[in-house]
C-alpha cells in the first residue's frame, strides 16, 4: 500500500454500464462506495465482491474489482471460500432481502456467527425487485403484491435482529438517502475484524417506492432516525427532545427526555460483549414508520474465522513439519515384496 | 490360478470332509500332532450385533493379514442406524475379508466360514453359505430372547436347520467373562470383550502372527487399563481355546502371496481418495480447500483429511452441502484447490453451484461416494446408480468430466487424474467412487513419490488483449487453442481485475452477454472443451489373451473386480472372454467406439439399471446388453460369470 499514485472514484469504477432502473437506491450506494473506497487504503486488485442473485447483487459487475456473481442465496458461502483461502484479501458481500434472508438464510447466519473476516452489505427494498414484485421475508404483514392479491400472511425478519440472533459481532443500518452516514457505516463495517452485517434501506422506486419514507425523507428524519453514538445517551429530535431508555423488561423504548431526565436515558455502548441490549435496540421500530435506529449497534471483537484456520495449520507445521508425502503414504504399517 | 479354485474343494474337502457333524463334533487329532493346512485362499465373514464390535475384528484380520503379505479384498455391512434394536436382524454388521496367496480383486463370493455371534447373525447370513462352510456359534446367545428375536421357533444349533455346515459351538461369552475375571472388569463390561476372544479364536485358526494385534491393543486401550486388559485376556483366550479345545482339526494357512515387488500397504477407499487428493496438491503445489458437509458414506474423507493441517489442507465442515461447494469454488477462485465430497444427496443439492463451477470455467472437484437411492435410500449400502446424475443432473447444456475409481487403492489415482483435469481444463469433475470401495480395504503398491507427474498450472501474470489503441486489457474469457481452458487470474493480481458470474458471458471479454449467437458459441465452446478431454486420457485398455474372444465385459468403477474374477472363472474353463474398465466416463477413451466395433457381444455389468449402457448405445448405436444388480451389495463373481457363459451360449 506504498503506492504514491492516489487512487480515485474511477480506479474503483468498472466500464460496464449499470443497469439499475432510473431513479433505484442501488445508484447511490454504489456511488457512495465507490468514493468511498480510495479512502480505505486497499488497491483495488485486493478487493472481492461476491454477490447471489436479485437488483443488487448486479453490484460486483460494476466494481473495478475482482467479483463473483454467483448463485441466489450463496454468497456468503462462496465469500467464506474466498476469505479461508486468501487471509489477504479485502471481501464484500452484496446481498438483498430476499437472497439474503429467504433463499440464504442459511449462509447468512452461519458466516456470522463463524465471523469470517468480511463485509456483509444488505439492500433491504422489502420486496423482490429482479422477479418484478413478489413480498421478501421483510415486507409488511399484509403486503399486497403481485403473489400477495390479498395481503401477505408472513410476519417479517427484522434484518438485525436476525444478525444479533446469529452472534454477528458487527451489526449496523444506514440508508440510500444519506451519502455521508453510509460512508462512515460502510468504513466502520471495512474497519471491523470479522463478519461486519450492514442493513441498508434502499428504496425501489418501481415496485416498493417510498417504502422507507416515513423515516427517511428529509423532514422525516429528525424525529424518526435514532443516530446511535457510541458512549453518548440515545437522543433523537429535532432538538434532542426523544430519547430511548430500558424499561424493566429490558426492552427500549421512546421517551420523552423532558419527562425523564437525561440519566434516565440509555447510553449506546457497542462494545457490549453480551447482545442483549443490541437486541432491544434492534426491536425499537418494528416497522421502518416510527423511530428506527441507525448507526452501529453493536461491535465486539472475537477472533475471525480464518485466522483461526490459519492458526491451526501453522501449529499443525509447528508440531509435525511441513507435510512429507512419502512419509504419509508409509503411514501405518508396510511391507515390501521383493 | 484363479478365483474359482478354491471354495468347494476347500470347505468340503478340508472342514466338512473330515467333521460332517454338527454340535461338538471332536476329531481325534490332538493339538501335538496339528500340523497347519494351506489353502490358496478363505473368505471369512465376521457378524453380529451392531454393537458387537465386528467392523473392528474385521479390521484387524484384515491388517495382519494384510502384514503377513497375503492378497486381500474386504467387505463391510453394516446397517445405517448407530445403535440398531439389539439381538435383531435389523440391528445385524458384518464384516467379510477374502485372503489369499495369489493376487485377488473382489472379497469374495460366498463365505467359507462365518463366525456368528447371536443368532439374528446367522439368520441374515447363513443363505449365503454354501453347503459346507463353516459356521463359529457363539452358544451363549443362542439363548431364547435371541432367538425370538431372530425369528427362531427353536434353537438351530440344535437341530437340523444347519445339517449342510460344519458347525463348531464356543461359548465365546461365558469364556471371555471367565478369562477376563482377573483384569477386575464387571462382567456386564467383560462381555464386551467378546469380540476380541473371536478375534483370537481366527487368529489362531488361520495361523496369523498375533503380535499386529497385542501392539494394537496395548496402544488403543493404554488410556483405559482394565478395557485393555479384558480385551487382551479375550483375545489370548481365543487363541488358546483354538490351540486347546480340540473341536477343531487342523489350524489352517495362506501363504503370503506373491505380488509384484515394491512396498505395500493397507489402504481404504476414502483415505486412498484423501491421499490422492493430498498428493494432488503436492503436484500441483497449491492448497487443499476442501469443504464438505458430514454425509455416509463420505465423511471418512473429511476426517482424514481435516487431519494432514500439515500440508496445509484447509478442511471446513460446512453449514450444508451447498455451502460445501460453494466455499470451494471461492476458494478456486481465490487460487487454490477447491474439493468438495457428498454422497447421492447431497450431489442434488450441489447441482445449481456445480452449474455455475461450469460455468465460471474454475478448476473444482466433486467426490460422489454412492449409495443406494433414491432419496436418502440406502446410507450404508452401496450403488453405482449416480452415473446418469454425474452426467446430465444440471440444467442447461452442462457437461463435465467424469473419473471413477475401480478398486479402494485405485481411489488414490481417482482423485488424482480428477484433480490433474480440473486445473489444466479450469472445469469442475466429480470423481466417482461408492460405498463398497470407500469402506472396503486391500493391499496397495503404492506409488513412489518421485515419480508422481508434475500437475501444476501457471496463474496469470499478463493482460492478454490487445485493443485497437495499442493498449492492453485483461480479458476472463479467452481460451487456451489446445485445451480451449480459459485464464486463471487470481485476485491480488494488478491489473487483471475481472469479475464472472452465472449469467452467460460474451466470448472473451466475460462480460455479461444475451446476444443469441454468443450464447451458441459459449454452449459449443463448453462441450467442445470437454469433448476434446479425450485427447489427453489413455485409451481403454482390453483385456482379451487370445484377441479373438466374441464377448466384451466393460464395466465401470466397484464392478471391475467381480468382472475380472468372473473372466478367469470363463478362462479357467478353457472359454473365451474379453473384459475392460472405464476410468474415463466422460469424455470415453478416443478408442472405445473401435473397441465395440471388434466384438460382436458386449456385455455391462452395472449396480444400477443399466446406465453406462444407455450411455454407449447412444453413443456407439451398440447393442449392449445389460446385467443389472441394484440390492445395495457388489456383484458376485459367480452371476457375472453365468452371464457371459449365457450370452456363449453354453
Ligand atoms: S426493480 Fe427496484 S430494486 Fe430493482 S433495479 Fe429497479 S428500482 Fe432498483
Amino acid at each position: 500500500m506504498s503506492d504514491p499514485v492516489v487512487l480515485t472514484k474511477k480506479d474503483f469504477s468498472s466500464d460496464q454500464e449499470v443497469r439499475w432502473c432510473p431513479g433505484c437506491g442501488d445508484y447511490s450506494v454504489l456511488t457512495a462506495l465507490q468514493l468511498l473506497m480510495p479512502d480505505l487504503g486497499v488497491r483495488p486488485e485486493n478487493q472481492v465482491f461476491v454477490s447471489g442473485i436479485g437488483c443488487s447483487s448486479r453490484f460486483p459487475y460494476y466494481m473495478n474489482t475482482y467479483g463473483i456473481h454467483s448463485i441466489h442465496g450463496r454468497a456468503p458461502a462462496f465469500a467464506t471460500g474466498v476469505a479461508v483461502a486468501r487471509p489477504d484479501l479485502d471481501v464484500w458481500v452484496i446481498t438483498g432481502d430476499g437472497d439474503g434472508l429467504s433463499i440464504g438464510g442459511n449462509h447468512l447466519i452461519h458466516a456470522l456467527r463463524r465471523n469470517v473476516n468480511f463485509t456483509i452489505l444488505l439492500f433491504n427494498n422489502q420486496i423482490y425487485g429482479l422477479t418484478k414484485g413478489q413480498y421478501s421475508p421483510t415486507s409488511e404483514i399484509g403486503k399486497v403484491t403481485k403473489s400477495s392479491p390479498f395481503g401477505s400472511l408472513d410476519y417479517p425478519f427484522n434484518p438485525l435482529s436476525v444478525a444479533i440472533g446469529a452472534e454477528a459481532t458487527f451489526v449496523a443500518r444506514t440508508h440510500d438517502l444519506d451519502r455521508k452516514h453510509m460512508q462512515e457505516v460502510f468504513r466502520r463495517a471495512h474497519e471491523h475484524k470479522g463478519a461486519a452485517f450492514v442493513e441498508i434501506y434502499q428504496n425501489c422506486n418501481v415496485f416498493n417506492d417510498g417504502a422507507f419514507d416515513h423515516i427517511t425523507s428529509k423532514d422525516k428524519r429528525p424525529d424518526m432516525l435514532v443516530q446511535l453514538h457510541h458512549g453518548e445517551p440515545v437522543v433523537f429530535g429535532a432538538d434532542n427532545q426523544y430519547g430511548v431508555r430500558l424499561n424493566e423488561y429490558g426492552e427500549a423504548e421512546v421517551v420523552n427526555v423532558a419527562e425523564v431526565g437525561t440519566d434516565a436515558l440509555l447510553v449506546h455502548d457497542e462494545a457490549r460483549h453480551d447482545p442483549t441490549v443490541a437486541f432491544a435496540l434492534s426491536r425499537l421500530a418494528e416497522t421502518p414508520t416510527s423511530p428506527t435506529p441507525m448507526g452501529v449497534l453493536r461491535a465486539v471483537s472475537r477472533p475471525t474465522y480464518e485466522a483461526e484456520v490459519q492458526s491451526q495449520l501453522g501449529a499443525a507445521q509447528a508440531n509435525r513439519g511441513p507435510g512429507d508425502l512419502r512419509a504419509l503414504l508409509e503411514s501405518g504399517g508396510v511391507w515390501d515384496v521383493v | 490360478m484363479t478365483d474359482s479354485g478354491g471354495i468347494g474343494q476347500y470347505t468340503l474337502q478340508t472342514v466338512a470332509g473330515s467333521a460332517q457333524g454338527k454340535r461338538g463334533h471332536v476329531t481325534d487329532t490332538t493339538s501335538a500332532t496339528r500340523r497347519p493346512e494351506s489353502l490358496e485362499r478363505v473368505v471369512i465373514r465376521f457378524a453380529g450385533d451392531s454393537g458387537d464390535g465386528m467392523q473392528l475384528v474385521g479390521d484387524r484380520f484384515t491388517d495382519v493379514s494384510a502384514a503377513f503379505g497375503n492378497d486381500l479384498a474386504t467387505l463391510p455391512n453394516y446397517p445405517a442406524e448407530i445403535r440398531a434394536p439389539a439381538g435383531t436382524i435389523a440391528g445385524v454388521s458384518s464384516f467379510q475379508v477374502h485372503i489369499a496367496d495369489f493376487d485377488i480383486v473382489t472379497p469374495g463370493d460366498v463365505p467359507n466360514l462365518l463366525v456368528a455371534m447371536n443368532p439374528a447373525a446367522l439368520k441374515a447370513n447363513v443363505a449365503d453359505l454354501p453347503p459346507g462352510a463353516a459356521i463359529i456359534a457363539n452358544t451363549d446367545a443362542f439363548e431364547p430372547r435371541n432367538l425370538e428375536k431372530a425369528g427362531y421357533h427353536s434353537n438351530p444349533l440344535d437341530d437340523d436347520t444347519l445339517s449342510a455346515f460344519t458347525v463348531y459351538p464356543v461359548p465365546m461369552t461365558s469364556i471371555t467373562v471367565e478369562a477376563t475375571r482377573e483384569t477386575g472388569a464387571k462382567p456386564r463390561d467383560a462381555e464386551r470383550s467378546k469380540n476380541f476372544f473371536a478375534l483370537g479364536l481366527i487368529t489362531w485358526m488361520y495361523t496369523r502372527p498375533t503380535e499386529g494385534i497385542v501392539e494394537w491393543i496395548d496402544e488403543r486401550f493404554a488410556k483405559n487399563a482394565m478395557v485393555r486388559d479384558a480385551n487382551m485376556a479375550a483375545f489370548k483366550a481365543g487363541y488358546h481355546f483354538g490351540e486347546t479345545a480340540e473341536i477343531f482339526e487342523t489350524p489352517f494357512e495362506v501363504h503370503p502371496a506373491t505380488l509384484p515387488p515394491g512396498r505395500y500397504r493397507n489402504i481404504s477407499g476414502n483415505v486412498a481418495l484423501a491421499y490422492g487428493l493430498i498428493a494432488a496438491g503436492q503436484q500441483s503445489k497449491l492448497p487443499i480447500l476442501y469443504a464438505s458437509y458430514p454425509i455416509t458414506p463420505a465423511s471418512d474423507i473429511l476426517h482424514e483429511l481435516s487431519k494432514h493441517k500439515n500440508f496445509g489442507v484447509r478442511t471446513m465442515q460446512a453449514e450444508d452441502e451447498i455451502a460445501a461447494i460453494s466455499v470451494a469454488i471461492g476458494g478456486a477462485f481465490a487460487g487454490q484447490l477447491g474439493v468438495t465430497a457428498t454422497s447421492g444427496p447431497g450431489v442434488d443439492l450441489k447441482a445449481e453451484a456445480l452449474g455455475l463451477a461450469l460455468s465460471l470455467e474454475l478448476p473444482l472437484v466433486l467426490v460422489d461416494v454412492q449409495r443406494g437411492g433414491p432419496s436418502t435410500g440406502l446410507p450404508t449400502k452401496t450403488e453405482q446408480a449416480d452415473l446418469l446424475l454425474a452426467m446430465y443432473g444440471r440444467h442447461g447444456e452442462a457437461p463435465l468430466p467424469i473419473v471413477a475409481a475401480y478398486s479402494p487403492s485405485h481411489c488414490f489415482d481417482a482423485a488424482f487424474e480428477g484433480v490433474r483435469i480440473a486445473l489444466k481444463y479450469r472445469t469442475p469433475v466429480i470423481v466417482l467412487t461408492d460405498g463398497y470401495l470407500a469402506n472396503g480395504s486391500e493391499p496397495w503398491l503404492f506409488p513412489n513419490v518421485d515419480e508422481l507427474p508434475d500437475i501444476s498450472v501457471p496463474f496469470t501474470t499478463e493482460a492478454n488483449h490487445l485493443n485497437e489503441d495499442g493498449s492492453t486489457e485483461f480479458w476472463p474469457y479467452v481460451r487456451d487453442e489446445t485445451t480451449l481452458a480459459r485464464p486463471w487470474a487470481i485476485p491480488g493480481t494488478p491489473g487483471l481485475m475481472h469479475r464472472i458470474g452465472g449469467i452467460e458471458k460474451q466470448d472473451g471479454t466475460g462480460n455479461v452477454n444475451y446476444d443469441p449467437a454468443n450464447h451458441e458459441l459459449m454452449v459449443h465452446l463448453r462441450a467442445e472443451k470437454i469433448a476434446g478431454i479425450a485427447r489427453d486420457i489413455p485409451p481403454v485398455v482390453v483385456d482379451d489373451p487370445t484377441g479373438d474372444a466374441d464377448v466384451l465385459v466393460l464395466g465401470w468403477g466397484s464392478t471391475w473386480g467381480a468382472i475380472k474374477a468372473a473372466s478367469r472363472r470363463v478362462r479357467a474353463a478353457d472359454r473365451k472372454v474379453a473384459t475392460a474398465n472405464l476410468v474415463h466416463l466422460n469424455p470415453f477413451p478416443a478408442n472405445l467406439g473401435e473397441v465395440f466395433a471388434r466384438y460382436p457381444k458386449v456385455l455391462i455389468p452395472e449396480m444400477n439399471l443399466g446406465q453406462l449402457s444407455r450411455l454407449v448405445r447412444a453413443e456407439y448405436l451398440v447393442d449392449a446388453k445389460s446385467l443389472t444388480k441394484v440390492s445395495g451389495l457388489p456383484f458376485r463373481a459367480a452371476e457375472i460369470e453365468a452371464r457371459i457363459l449365457e450370452m456363449m451360449n453354453v
